[in-house]
Order: structure tokens, then C-alpha cells, then sequence
């Protein structure tokens, strides 16, 4: 299972936020970016977290940011943002976040080969350190794609 | 055996929750149909569920049901879910 390709503008390395909607925004912007989806979709990937709390930090340091697939979705899409500064959600246990994903999907179950590739790199426990320490794209790439022998 | 993973959009934290239970299920030599749904339909996805996997902020939103309800804080710690997997089911 291998992870659809990261295209330069999915994925920011060392970015600022200044709060966790802007960290979200950011990881929203560069789905935007890459054109895979409209701005719609980072505010509903926002009024996730508004609606149903810091649930999208699923590991220690991780967010996963996503919203439901709809017309704001125009083809499946990743992006990558590592933040120069950790950043607070209100998670229980595993704030602060270093590493936002950013997913989208065009239907449920399209996105699950995506899904499991990122569990594949990210079952390795040393994987979230590695991306937030990363300071190149191709850095950040190899280690999802599970080629960093890290 | 049923086991439903429940997030916010249905997409996303219940596929990484579904594929890796998947997985530990595999590992443990135990069957069982894994569903990802949102919360706005757990009561019918989950009606015919023994366990329910979801983050601390979705347990209130289930509300009642048979299933047993099992938090997950690290969705990409297999030895927890094995852990807690284990527990629900055994």
C-alpha cells in the first residue's frame, strides 16, 4: 500500500501558527493549493473541531485534519504541514501537535487506501518526530512513503 | 462479531481506527467485520455492534447502547488497541 503522491505545494516544512484553527488552515490551504480542494473545505474541516472537539489529534503530536467528501472536494488529496512551533487543540493526551494532515476525500471509501498507507508509516512510533524534525520536502516524503529507513 | 470505529465525519480518524483494528485483529487470530462510521449514524451502524472504538469526545454523543464503548488516545498504538481490543472481546 503505497501513500498517493505528495506534490510540493501539499506539503509546508516549518510553518507558523499561531493557534490550531490557523494550523488546520494551513494544512486546508495547501489541499487548496495542490487543487484538490475548494476553501470551503478547510472551514468545514474547522467546524469539525468546533462541533465535536480535538478529536483529530489521534496521536501523540498528530492532527489529522478532514470533513465529510462533498462538492468542496475535487479529487482525493494529502497535505503535510510541520509546524516550527507545537501548537495546543484542548487534546487530552496527546497535545501539543507538531504535524498536521491534512485529508480529503471524494467518497468514504475511496480514501481508505490513503488512510491505510498513512497507518503504515505512521504504525512506526518514531514517524510523527521524524516528520516534525524534517526540514526538507523530500525529507518529508520519504518518511511517509516509508523509504527513510528511520 | 461486529466492531464499529466512530468519528466526526465518518472518514478519516474511524478508516485509520478501522484499518488498524483490522490489523490487531489479524495479529490476535480473531474475526470480525470492521465498520467506519460518523456519529450522526451510530445508532443504526452500531445497533448490531459488541464493541465501539472512538476518542474520549465522541462517548457522550453514543449515548446508550449494548456495545462496549472503548476509548482509543493513540490511534497508531497497536499495542494499545490489541490491549484494549482484547479486554472488550474477551
Amino acid at each position: 500500500m503505497t501513500l498517493p503522491p505528495l506534490a510540493d505545494r501539499a506539503i509546508v516544512v516549518g510553518a507558523r501558527a499561531a493557534d490550531w484553527r490557523d494550523a488546520v488552515r494551513l494544512a486546508g490551504d495547501a489541499l487548496v493549493d495542490s487543487g484538490c480542494t475548494t476553501a470551503e473545505y478547510t472551514e468545514a474541516m474547522i467546524r469539525m473541531v468546533d462541533d465535536h472537539g480535538p478529536y483529530i489529534v489521534i496521536a501523540p503530536g498528530l492532527a489529522l485534519a478532514h470533513a465529510r467528501p462533498g462538492a468542496d472536494v475535487r479529487c482525493e488529496g494529502l497535505s503535510v504541514v510541520t509546524l516550527a512551533e507545537p501548537v495546543a487543540f484542548g487534546h487530552a493526551h496527546n497535545d501539543p501537535v507538531r504535524v498536521v494532515i491534512g485529508l480529503a476525500g471524494v467518497a468514504p471509501d475511496a480514501h481508505l487506501a490513503s488512510v491505510a498507507a498513512l497507518a503504515n508509516a505512521f504504525n512506526d512510533s518514531s514517524a510523527i518526530a521524524a516528520v516534525a524534525a524534517a526540514t526538507t520536502r523530500d525529507e518529508v516524503r520519504a518518511i511517509l512513503e516509508g523509504r527513510s529507513g528511520a | 462479531m461486529k466492531i464499529v470505529t466512530i468519528c466526526g465525519a465518518g472518514i478519516g480518524s474511524s478508516g485509520i481506527l478501522k484499518v488498524n483494528a483490522e490489523r490487531v485483529l489479524q495479529r490476535l487470530g480473531l474475526t470480525a467485520s470492521v465498520v467506519a462510521a460518523d456519529i450522526a449514524s451510530v445508532c443504526t451502524v452500531a445497533a448490531d455492534a459488541q464493541v465501539i472504538l472512538t476518542s474520549a469526545e465522541f462517548v457522550e454523543a453514543i449515548g446508550p447502547t449494548r456495545a462496549d464503548v472503548v476509548v482509543i488516545e493513540n490511534y497508531f498504538d497497536t499495542e494499545e488497541l490489541s490491549r484494549k481490543i482484547e479486554a472488550a472481546i474477551g
